[in-house]
């Protein structure tokens, strides 16, 4: 898969963002988690259907590590992603965004309502239940962020997801990128990933696809409803044999629901 | 050169497994199967008493500080021991100095902060030396709430707020970046002028040194892992001196040190050795990530934190016994003669006019905290405080107190 990176200089904040490109068809939107930007097996499988624009959050991937001390809030990140939206040319668009990315997804489908053609939330945050508390994975170690994200972490996409470079000096960039990539993302969901979403999701008028693993230990299947509920036109697909990212544990079975969902007459962007 | 008895006010009696049952003890460890509030009480009086005695047998300032949520050290406003340690110690006619070291801008507000120092100067009458920490991911950030991301710059913003408060001639507006306040006008103001001395606490970060050099302020290196460990964190803020066109004067810069004396040697390790595995192997059982979460450290600090780890992995302090810890340098303990000649050696070798002793450690009991406390004062710190007296270096850094405040009867406190 050829992916090129572009450059867009914005004026809200002085961002210059960084956006992945690749594929061909109907355009959408991926927004990454915590973690970081990666290309990983699940945008590589929606590539051959779709041109895929995976922007990184600030502070992380491509972009300046200190861009992130110049988003002082999240309506300062939405913001980021209106304004990247409109200069991408991107006027209606399908988001699909996975954890931090989903929480993102939906802040920017509150926002640009009408604009969102269709909306994919993988195991999102955004919500918060005293009964079900979101994992505080940003103070994990690493064993414990393992079993948190993954239903088997042993597994071959998890031990993939989680390999390091070999080399030590590479090895220190890549985990000084992910820490700091959680630092960053973390600047708009810390302590509680709970900023007010509740409020905001019924202003989503976009129809909503809800993927949810099952064995979900960073923010248990529970929260599928509570987002569904919320949105009104949405439909919650819980996969089996998966954790926090389904996407990656379960690619065989979340690619095909979500192309096909996004494939669906009036979720094409051309089609309001 | 001067020498501080700096206490954490630690929870002295933990079970003997409690780094095997929790995965912390810091943050989330559970109050109700590990301690009791009657035994906390007995403690802090403990640790009021034993620096009130460091006082007395010669110590030249008092350190408290601030941290939350664990039994390593449980001040959670530094400020209330310093305001108890101001009063007394005056009532006693005790001209130190109040270190507080410190209460964290972050986690109070600034303001507050401001407020209780000018405090703390006036009730002293002129003895408050103003620690500004930038604080630990463990409080401001997982006790507190503070965004780690954001602690820095809202430290940075919280020191300039603070000087401008104190020192400001007419109520002014503050529209910062992360404080916004319509109407300042503290009451009251310091009363050392123009305000009372900072002192900058850090560990390797160049830019804290350079923040120091910059603004001429006061830097406590702080580590547990001795004056080895020190060297070429010292060796850099003394070279970012030069470049600062700033004097080797000691005093800038203050070193931390947990210190123990017995009348020999064998003694001491015997005496204090269990007390120091309890320190090391308890109080400081935590993730590394609760101290510093991500963001906390900037992204080149994190990522030199990572090579320096692939260079050398920590120190697995659980492996340690007393006799390695001594040997190490973690802290200095011995008879005097032992005592003396290492601490003047760290001094010498680290430039450092200002010792900061950590004279109570761990589970220490207070019967043997002011053991050592007396043994020190009495066989240690007289050669101390010589050390720097031949290079005639004026020490800047240091509270100027207000003349006559000192006499029991100023405050009309004797009857």
């Amino acid at each position: 898969m050829s992916v090129t990176v572009e450059a867009v200089a914005l004026r809200h904040c002085g961002f210059e963002a960084k956006v992945k490109i690749a594929g061909s068809g109907a355009p959408i939107v991926y927004l990454h988690g915590a973690g970081g930007p990666a290309w990983d097996p699940f945008v590589d499988a929606l590539a051959p259907h779709h041109t895929v624009y995976a922007p990184d959050h600030p502070g992380t991937g491509d972009t300046a590590r200190d861009a992130i001390h110049r988003v002082p809030s999240l309506w300062d990140l939405v913001l980021i992603y209106d304004e990247l939206l409109d200069a991408l040319g991107l006027e209606r668009v399908a988001l699909v965004g996975a954890s931090f990315g989903g929480m993102m997804a939906c802040e920017i489908a509150a926002h640009r309502r009408s604009a969102i053609s269709a909306l994919v939330l993988l195991d999102p945050i955004g919500l918060w239940r005293e009964d079900a508390p979101v994992a505080q994975y940003m103070t994990a170690t690493p064993d414990e962020l393992a079993s948190i994200l993954f239903c088997d972490p042993q597994g071959a996409a998890a031990q993939a997801a989680l390999a390091l470079p070999s080399d030590n000096d590479e090895r220190a960039v890549a985990l000084a990128d992910l820490v700091w990539a959680m630092g960053a993302t973390g600047k708009f969901v810390w302590p509680i990933p709970d900023k007010g979403l509740a409020r905001r999701l019924h202003r989503v008028t976009a129809p909503t696809l809800v993927v949810w693993g099952e064995e979900d230990r960073l923010v248990s299947p529970v929260y599928a409803q509570e987002f569904a509920d919320r949105l009104g036109d949405a439909r919650v697909e819980i996969v089996p044999a998966a954790g926090h990212l389904p996407q990656l544990e379960r690619l065989d079975v979340v690619a095909p629901l979500v192309l096909d969902f996004l494939a669906a007459p009036d979720r094409r962007p051309g089609e309001p | 050169m001067k020498v501080t008895s700096f206490h954490f006010m630690p929870y002295r009696e933990l079970p003997d497994d409690v780094e095997r049952r929790y995965r912390s003890v810091w943050v989330d460890a559970p109050w109700h199967e590990l301690a009791d509030a009657a035994r906390a009480g007995d403690f802090y009086n403990q640790s009021i008493d034993e620096l009130l005695l460091a006082a007395e047998v010669g110590f030249d300032g008092l350190g408290t500080n601030e941290h939350h949520q664990n039994p390593y050290g449980f001040m959670c406003n530094p400020n209330l021991f310093g305001a108890i340690l101001a009063r007394m110690t005056r009532d006693r006619g005790l001209d130190v100095a109040i270190v507080q070291l410190g209460a964290t801008l972050v986690s109070a507000s600034p303001i507050r902060v401001a407020e209780e120092y000018a405090v703390l100067d006036c009730l002293s009458g002129g003895r408050l030396i103003a620690g500004v920490p930038v604080g630990i991911g463990a409080d401001a950030g997982l006790s507190y709430g503070v965004t780690p991301i954001e602690q820095r710059a809202r430290w940075r913003e919280g020191i300039e707020f603070m000087l401008r408060a104190w020192t400001s001639a007419a109520p002014f507006a503050w529209n910062g970046e992360h404080y916004q306040l319509r109407n300042v006008n503290l009451w009251p103001r310091p009363v050392q002028s123009p305000h009372p001395p900072l002192l900058v606490p850090g560990g390797h970060s160049s830019s804290t040194w350079d923040l120091c050099h910059e603004r001429d302020w006061a830097y406590a290196f702080l580590s547990y892992f001795g004056a080895k460990a020190a060297e070429a964190a010292m060796d850099g803020f003394w070279e970012h001196a030069e470049a600062y066109g700033r004097e080797r004067n000691p005093y800038r810069a203050s070193f931390l040190q947990l210190v123990a004396v017995a009348e020999s040697d064998e003694r001491a390790e015997a005496e204090y050795g269990p007390h120091l595995e309890y320190f090391y192997k308890k109080l400081l059982h935590f993730p590394p990530q609760y101290f510093t979460p991500p963001g906390y450290l900037e992204y080149p600090s994190q990522l030199g934190a990572f090579k320096a780890m692939a260079a050398s992995p920590p120190v697995d302090l659980k492996a340690l016994t007393a006799r390695d810890m001594i040997e190490r340098g973690f802290a200095v303990v011995g008879s005097p003669a032992t005592v003396r000649d290492q601490l003047e050696a760290i001094a010498r070798r680290l430039g450092v006019g200002h010792l900061l002793a950590i004279t109570q450690f761990g589970s220490m009991p207070h019967e043997l905290a002011e053991r050592n406390i007396r043994l020190l004062g009495s066989e240690v710190l007289p050669h101390l405080r010589t050390i720097w007296n031949a290079d005639g270096w004026e020490d800047r850094w240091w509270p100027t107190g207000i003349p006559g405040t000192l006499e029991p009867t100023a405050v009309g406190g004797a009857a």
